[in-house]
C-alpha cells in the first residue's frame, strides 16, 4: 500500500521524489537515480571481484570532497591507503593533497585472523570510535567502507559481527553521513554474507561479464527505496576520467523537434527533399552494397554542416582519417581545411576493437566533449560483428535518442549485401526518420548507382529515382530516363537519349519537308487559280463581245422591220401584219 | 636474536611482558577483561609484566594508529611481534596461548 503510493507520487513527480539525495558526481549515475545517493543513508554497493566497486565508492567521495563541498572517510579493510592511492591515481585523483586539504580521510582496517585470538565476549567499539573520529576530525559528510565483509573472515564468532554490523548501520544513519557500503557478489545472494539484509535503502549492482570475447561492465540499480530510479543495465566505463555510466535510453520520446532545415550538402538530394534537406535532429540512414557511394554522400552532408561552421563528428570504422580525406579529394571534397579549423573531427577505429558497450561509451563521450550539430557513423553495421542484431538496435536506440535530445542530426551509413534490403536495414530503418537508398543498375556491362527516398518524415519527398554521378565536380544527381522498358541509367541512358535526339531530329526534319511541300503546293495553285482567272477572264470577255454582237444585230433587224412597215404604211395601211394577235385576213371566214 | 639485539633496557628482559588493554569507557566487558587479566597476569607472570590500560574514548586517535577494531582487545607489544587478543579474557587457557605464555607449574 505505502510502496504502490509511494512509486506513483514518485512516477509523477519524479524529479522532486520524498527523499533527499547526495549526487556522486560520476556521469551518468545521477541520472539514474535522479539525483544520486539517499542522503544520511548507507547504500550498498555489490559485485563480482575487479568490478570497480572500490573505484566507484572512491570517485563517490573524491567527487564530494571537491565539487559538492563534502569531505568524506575512507574506510578499507582490503587495500593498504598507499596502495588504494596508487590505484586511483591513474583517474587523476590526488589523495594524498585531498588529505592535506582535510577534505579527506583514509583509515586501512587491517585485520588478520593469524594475528588475532578471540576469547570471550566483544564488540566493534574499536571501529565506531576510530570511524567517529575521523568522521568528526574532518567534517565528514561522507564514509565508504570498502569491504567490510572482510571482517567475517578476521572474526569468528559472526554473531557478535552481524549484531554489531546492524548497529553500525543505523548508528552511520544516526551520524547522518551518506554512506556507501561494497560487498562482494555472492552465490545466489547479493553479497557473501547477506549484508542487504542490513541496508536496505539503496542496492546498486555492478557487473562485469565477457561475452564474445568482449568485456563489459554494467550497473543496475537493483532497488531504491523511496525514489524512482532507471531500472535497466546500463554500461559502465572506467576511464582516465573515471566512472561513466550511460544512463541514455532512460529518456524518452518527449524531446523537442525542430522544423530547421539543413542541407544535405548536394543541393539535388535537397531538391528530392522537399527542396530544402533534412530537418534537424532528424536521423538518416543510409543504405547501400559496397561501392554505391556511401561515403561520399555521407561526406558531403558533413562538408556541407562544415561550410556552415558548425562542428562534425565522423565516426569512420572502415577507413583512416589520412585515407578518407584523399579518397574525398577525388570527388572534389576537400575535408582537411575543416579538420585544421578544427570543425570536423575524425574518430577510426575497427569496430571489433572493443565492444559495442564501449563503442557506444566512447561515441557519446566524443560527442559530449566536441559538442557537434553533425554526426557521421560509416557504416552501422560493422558493429553487427560485435553484437546481435537486437543489441544494435538497441545501442543505435539509444544513440539516436541522445542525439535527438542534443539537436544532433546523425547520419548513419549500412551496409546492404544484396538489393534486398537486409534484415537489420528493416529492424532499424523503424528509428530512422529519413532513409535513402542506392542501389546499383547493372546494364549493357556498366555499373550505376541510383539513389532515391524511401522515406522522410514530415515532408513531401520525391517518389522519383534518379542516378547518381560521381564526378571530380562532386554529387550529381540526374534524372534517370524512364521508358518503356524501365528506368535506364549510365551509358543505357546515354544511347536511348541519343536515339531518342535522333528521332526528334528526323522528326523535325519531316515536319519541315512537309512544310515546305505544303508551301509549294500553296505556290502551286495559285499560279493555277491566276491562270484559271486570266482564262475567265478572257472567256467573259469574248462572250461580252458575242452578246453585244448579237443585241446589236437584233436591234438592226427591229430598225429594219420598222423602216419596212413605214414603207409599208405609205403605200398600203392594212397590209400590214399586227403584231401580237393579229390574223391575216380571210383566214377567219 | 632479536631479544638480543635490544641491548638492556628493562624492555629487552627476555621474559618481561608489556601489555596494553584497550577499552571503550567503563564497561562491564572491559571491567571483566582487567580483572581477567591482572589475575592471569598475577598467576603467570608475577613481576615480569606492566599492563597499561587504554580508553579510546578519551584517546579516540588511538584507535586508528593502533589498528584497534574490537574492545576489548589486549595487545601484546612486548615480547615481539605483536600479539592480539579480543573480548573479555575469560578463557585463561586461551588468552596465555594467545600471549605466548606457558603457564607455570
Amino acid at each position: 500500500m505505502t510502496v504502490n503510493s509511494t512509486l506513483s507520487e514518485a512516477s509523477t513527480l519524479p524529479a522532486t521524489s520524498g527523499i533527499e539525495k547526495a549526487p556522486t558526481g560520476i556521469a551518468g549515475l545521477d541520472e539514474i537515480t535522479l539525483g544520486g545517493l539517499p542522503r544520511g543513508r548507507p547504500t550498498l554497493v555489490c559485485g563480482t571481484a575487479g568490478c570497480g566497486k572500490t573505484l566507484m565508492a572512491m570517485e563517490f567521495l573524491v567527487r564530494g570532497a571537491t565539487e559538492f563541498g563534502e569531505p568524506g572517510v575512507f574506510v578499507s579493510f582490503e587495500e593498504g591507503t598507499e596502495e588504494l592511492a596508487q590505484n586511483v591515481r591513474s583517474l587523476g585523483f590526488d589523495l594524498a593533497e585531498l588529505e592535506r586539504q582535510e577534505k579527506l580521510v583514509l583509515d586501512y582496517v587491517h585485520v588478520e585472523r593469524s594475528e588475532i585470538e578471540e576469547t570471550g565476549e566483544y564488540d566493534l567499539e574499536g571501529l565506531f570510535i576510530r570511524l567517529g573520529y575521523s568522521i568528526d576530525s574532518i567534517g565528514a559528510k561522507r564514509v565508504v567502507l570498502d569491504t567490510i565483509e572482510i571482517l567475517f573472515g578476521g572474526l569468528t564468532n559472526e554473531g557478535i559481527l552481524r549484531a554489531e554490523l546492524r548497529r553500525l548501520f543505523r548508528w552511520l544513519k544516526d551520524k547522518g553521513v551518506t554512506a556507501v557500503i561494497t560487498g562482494e557478489r555472492g552465490e545466489g545472494m547479493l553479497t557473501r554474507h547477506g549484508l542487504e539484509e542490513y541496508i536496505s535503502d539503496c542496492v546498486i549492482l555492478l557487473d562485469h561479464r565477457v561475452s564474445e570475447q568482449q568485456a563489459i561492465r554494467r550497473l543496475r540499480v537493483v532497488k531504491y527505496r523511496g525514489s524512482v530510479h532507471g531500472t535497466n543495465e546500463y554500461p559502465f566505463l572506467i576511464d582516465e576520467n573515471g566512472i561513466e555510466v550511460l544512463p541514455i535510453t532512460s529518456l524518452g520520446l518527449d524531446h523537442e523537434v525542430s522544423t530547421e532545415r539543413i542541407s544535405s550538402g548536394i543541393p539535388a538530394l535537397d531538391e528530392m527533399l522537399g527542396g530544402q534537406g533534412y530537418f534537424r535532429g532528424s536521423s538518416v540512414l543510409l543504405s547501400g552494397k559496397a561501392g554505391t557511394g556511401k561515403t561520399t554522400l555521407a561526406a558531403h552532408f558533413v562538408d556541407a554542416a562544415c561550410r556552415r561552421g558548425e562542428r562534425a563528428v565522423y565516426f569512420a570504422f572502415e577507413e583512416s582519417r589520412a585515407q578518407m580525406v584523399r579518397n574525398m579529394r577525388s570527388v572534389g571534397l576537400d575535408l582537411q581545411p575543416w579538420v585544421d579549423q578544427g570543425l570536423l573531427l575524425f574518430h577510426a577505429s575497427r569496430p571489433t576493437a572493443f565492444g559495442l558497450e564501449r563503442h557506444l561509451v566512447t561515441m557519446y563521450k566524443i560527442v559530449r566533449d566536441f559538442q557537434p550539430r553533425v554526426v557521421v557513423i560509416d557504416p552501422i553495421t560493422n558493429f553487427l560483428n560485435t553484437g546481435t542484431s537486437e543489441e544494435v538496435k538497441s545501442m543505435l536506440m539509444r544513440l539516436i535518442d541522445f542525439f535527438k535530445v542534443q539537436h544532433i542530426t546523425p547520419f548513419f551509413n549500412s551496409l546492404t549485401h544484396g538489393d534486398q534490403l537486409d534484415q537489420t536495414d528493416v529492424g532499424v530503418s523503424s528509428l530512422m526518420d529519413t532513409w535513402l537508398l542506392l542501389r546499383e543498375v547493372e546494364v549493357s556491362g556498366e555499373r550505376n548507382r541510383t539513389l532515391n527516398v524511401i522515406k522522410s518524415r514530415g515532408m513531401s519527398h520525391s517518389n522519383q529515382l534518379r542516378e547518381m554521378r560521381l564526378t571530380s565536380g562532386g554529387v550529381e544527381l540526374v534524372e534517370a530516363y524512364l521508358g518503356p522498358a524501365g528506368a535506364l541509367t549510365g551509358a543505357a541512358r546515354l544511347a536511348q537519349e541519343a536515339q531518342e535526339k535522333n528521332a526528334n531530329l528526323a522528326r523535325r526534319q519531316e515536319v519541315e519537308r512537309r512544310q515546305r511541300e505544303l508551301e509549294r503546293k500553296r505556290e502551286a495553285l495559285e499560279a493555277r487559280m491566276t491562270a484559271l482567272r486570266l482564262e475567265f477572264e478572257s472567256e467573259a470577255e469574248e462572250t461580252q463581245r458575242v452578246i453585244e454582237e448579237a443585241q446589236g444585230h437584233e436591234d438592226r433587224l427591229l430598225q429594219d422591220q420598222l423602216e419596212m412597215a413605214r414603207i409599208r404604211k405609205v403605200g398600203d395601211s392594212t397590209g400590214i401584219p399586227r403584231r401580237g394577235n393579229g390574223h391575216p385576213e380571210g383566214e377567219t371566214s | 636474536m632479536i631479544r638480543d639485539l635490544r641491548g638492556d633496557e628493562t624492555e629487552a628482559e627476555p621474559n618481561f611482558w608489556e601489555l596494553r588493554l584497550y577499552v571503550a569507557g567503563q564497561t562491564p566487558k572491559s571491567l571483566t577483561a582487567l580483572t581477567n587479566l591482572k589475575k592471569i597476569c598475577e598467576q603467570n607472570l608475577a613481576g615480569r609484566y606492566k599492563i597499561e590500560v587504554i580508553d579510546l574514548v578519551q584517546n579516540p586517535q588511538l584507535a586508528r594508529s593502533d589498528q584497534i577494531l574490537a574492545i576489548p582487545t589486549l595487545v601484546r607489544r612486548l615480547p615481539e611481534p605483536l600479539r592480539r587478543i579480543i573480548g573479555d579474557l575469560s578463557n585463561s587457557e586461551k588468552v596465555l596461548v594467545g600471549l605466548d605464555v606457558r603457564p607455570q607449574g
